[in-house]
């Protein structure tokens, strides 16, 4: 059992290739296969129509981010700074203040990424400690004309939703 | 390494230090023995290959290991009987410098120029010492600790690249003084850096006499990011999708690599399972690379059929990749001590699908191309490489290999138990372009037997080291228990640390040798991290393969070199 080096020889020179005819008819016969597998049914082809066909997206996609909220709507997040230390973009700015819900002690006042310079890692996910952030929206197109819409801040963030059924993310997570 | 070959080294370099470390023999040297010493270990240690050239700035370093700023490394490699070196000396003065090593290796050229480029470190005698990744017009080295991160600076001129062309057909007894005498002229070129058959941004300047090239210069950097820069800002697995954005089409080799040479010195043990993943992953990212190579250089030839049935493929294989990664091409996943996720439900049967759809697409390419005589007249004898010429290159990887030469880490230091699976390492019998066209195709065939091996395999269990000081603690603990909580908090703002010192190590990506060069000062982010990536030492040898061939050789060569603008620029 191990590796074994195998010389390729060089091909050409036999008096079929020479007549190169031949390997033409050889190599029409390849596409006129795909071409009739193809014609009445494209179905096999992976490369989709998109945007008109739509890819699946799974459960573990780096997606838009969102801010997750207790069962009562109070944002999880309790400013905690991790996400902000962890991403290597450096584009998330949040802004800490006293808790006025009596739910923790601090919790964000501003919370900003700028998803113009997001690499979109997952890093701020992996880094929070409290599941309070995630990128499971399933939202993958995000355009804009100008920088300044590229900024997504809490309010929008609060107001997405998971693309996803609970289990089925969890499971998503598992192995991690 | 075994330990015979550090005494050897002490014993034919009395006056150098030589010490060892994980794999590798380092000489410590005095400026004026650098030559010497680097001329005797290629004659007599069959140190051949000169893998990289870096230089280290000590200004911020807590208690540096010599006395002067700087240190330049030449990192070379006896490829038949596994032996890497490091050979480093201390720069007194960087404006004096060094020697030059490229009168030794012809890879030094454009190590060098980097070294320079990037720490202003002169090396008397170099025959094109220039800017490489930053502009012309870019004033300081970047790489030099007390360049700021955040300096910018605005650049407008373009570089003619003049000056270089025509010092470089000068030197080229190519006759065409004679030209003149027959009414006609050299023709002065610009292909690039935005022309479709450059496959990103990389720009060439030709000399031509009717349509063969008799000189041509590369300008390269134009997808330059400061990888090496940013690397310095972040912990060490910060900088992991910083690396998926090297060689893009094989994102997780990069993972792979970079995290394995952090865990070869900071003697970090994988899972066997993890183990297993990376090489099944490693391969698979392999054959998808290759796809895009073979898809695009046969586009260049003008065969289109070729690239939808490879491509057809590649978009499938993309599906498996954002179901495990999350992401279709930056897959950042793996993690110093294991792997981000582990594979997800189901993935054998994907994986077989895919595999069983990539062979039939890369079998009716193969097909169509193989013994196609066009395609053979095309691209037979044409830009032929001799083993000695790509070795003096620093060529690495499949371009290696199609000249000739079975060099193969996979099988020359074989890790994550590349010694248990059966499979065959092609090699070239021209070293033309045909053979670094054919032999990708053979390497997805051996890719995809190493992959079934390793899912006969791989054993259960988990894919991360259970060490709250390398690896962050599983999502349970970090939500209900203190200790997690308090560990996970340490592991993201410190990083892991990684002791101190300096190291090389290398990994067998799709286009060669893959090495990172790390200075550790112990801290959870790396004092200095170099890429040493294949496509930079491959596109310095473009202009010696092409001269000589006509413009539409050096096109299809260029394709089949499988030049990738992330990892070329970083
Ligand atoms: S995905 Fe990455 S880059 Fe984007 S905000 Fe999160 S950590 Fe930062
Ligand atoms: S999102 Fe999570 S990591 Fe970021 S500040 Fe809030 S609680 Fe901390």
């Amino acid at each position: 059992m191990a590796a074994k080096v195998k010389q390729l020889p060089s091909r050409g020179g036999t008096p079929a290739e020479k007549v190169y005819l031949i390997e033409i008819f050889k190599g029409m016969a390849i596409t006129l296969k795909h071409f009739l597998r193809n014609l009445w049914d494209n179905s096999n082809l992976y490369v989709r129509h998109y945007p008109e066909v739509q890819p699946d997206i799974p459960a573990r996609w780096r997606g838009r981010h969102r801010l997750l909220t207790h069962p009562d709507g109070t944002p999880k997040c309790v400013a905690c700074f991790m996400c902000q230390t962890n991403c290597p973009a450096d584009c998330i700015m949040i802004k800490a203040g006293t808790r006025i819900d009596g739910v923790t002690e601090k919790m964000p006042v501003s919370f900003t990424i700028d998803l113009a310079e997001c690499i979109y890692c997952g890093y701020c996910v992996e880094a929070c400690p409290e599941d309070a952030i995630r990128m499971d929206t399933g939202i993958y197109a995000f355009t804009s004309s100008n920088r300044e819409e590229m900024k997504i801040g809490m309010t929008e963030m609060l107001s997405l939703k998971g693309g996803f059924p609970e289990e089925e993310y969890q499971k998503g997570l598992e192995g991690e | 390494m075994n330990d015979t070959a550090l005494t050897q080294l002490q014993e034919a370099f009395p006056s150098a230090t030589c010490t060892q470390v994980i794999d590798t023999a380092v000489l410590d040297v005095q400026t004026d023995d650098l030559t010497t010493t680097l001329t005797a270990l290629k004659e007599n240690f069959g140190c051949d290959l000169l893998l990289d050239v870096t230089g280290i700035d000590y200004l911020t370093y807590p208690k540096p290991p010599q006395k002067e700023r700087f240190r330049v490394v030449y990192t070379l490699r006896n490829w038949r009987d596994n032996l890497v070196v490091q050979v480093r000396t201390g720069v007194s003065n960087p404006k004096i410098g060094l020697p030059t090593a490229s009168s030794i290796w012809e890879s030094a050229n454009w190590g060098e120029r980097e070294c320079w480029d990037q720490y202003g470190i002169n090396f008397s005698g170099h025959p094109d010492l220039r800017r490489i990744l930053n502009h012309v017009q870019f004033e300081g080295h970047p790489l030099r600790k007390d360049y700021p991160v955040d300096k910018r600076q605005v650049l407008m001129e373009s570089d003619s690249l003049e000056a270089p062309l025509k010092a470089r057909l000068a030197s080229k007894d190519t006759g065409h003084e004679a030209m003149t005498e027959l009414g006609t002229d050299v023709m002065f070129l610009n292909i690039g850096p935005a022309h479709p058959a450059t496959h990103g941004a990389i720009r060439f300047a030709v000399a031509l006499d009717g349509e063969t090239i008799l000189a041509n210069v590369v300008e390269i950097g134009y997808l330059h990011r400061g990888f090496e820069k940013l690397a310095e800002k972040h912990t060490y697995n910060q900088v992991i999708p910083l690396t998926d954005r090297l060689n893009y089409c094989s994102s997780m080799m990069n993972n792979i690599a970079y995290v394995k040479a952090i865990e070869k010195f900071a003697n970090i043990e994988i899972t066997e399972r993890a183990q297993f993943m990376r090489v099944v992953l490693g391969e698979f990212y392999r054959i998808l690379d290759h796809l895009v190579c073979l898809a695009a250089a046969g586009v260049d030839v003008g065969g289109l059929t070729n690239y939808w049935y490879l491509y057809d493929e590649k978009e499938a294989a993309y599906d498996f990749i954002s179901k495990l990664c999350g992401g279709r091409l930056m897959s950042t996943a793996t993690r110093i001590g294991g792997m981000y996720h582990d594979f997800h439900e189901g993935w054998e049967k994907e994986m077989e699908f895919h595999l069983a759809a990539i062979e039939k697409g890369a079998g009716d390419s193969q097909g169509l191309m193989e013994k196609n005589r066009i395609l053979q007249d095309r691209m037979q004898n044409v830009c032929r490489f001799s083993p000695e010429q790509a070795i003096s290159f620093g060529l690495t990887g499949p371009n290696l290999r199609s000249c000739g030469v079975p060099f193969d880490l996979r099988k020359d230091a074989p890790y994550y138990n590349y010694d248990a699976f059966d499979f065959d390492i092609p090699i070239g019998s021209n070293g033309d372009v045909y053979d670094r066209f054919m032999i990708r195709y053979e390497e997805i065939k051996q890719s995809i037997r190493i992959i079934r091996q390793a899912m006969k395999m791989i054993p259960g269990g988990p894919v991360n080291v259970n060490d709250p000081q390398v690896h962050l603690p599983k999502k349970a603990q970090v939500y209900t228990k203190i200790e997690g909580l308090a560990n996970h908090f340490k592991m993201v703002f410190e990083g892991v640390h990684v002791p101190k010192g300096e190291w090389y190590d290398g990994y067998e990506a799709a286009n060669g040798e893959l090495g990172f060069h790390f200075v550790s000062d112990g801290s959870g982010t790396p004092y200095k991290c170099k890429v040493r990536p294949p496509c930079f030492y491959t596109l310095g040898s473009f202009p010696a393969m092409v001269e000589g061939s006509m413009i539409a050789d050096a096109i299809v060569n260029l394709s089949c070199l499988n030049i990738i603008g992330g990892e070329l620029d970083r």
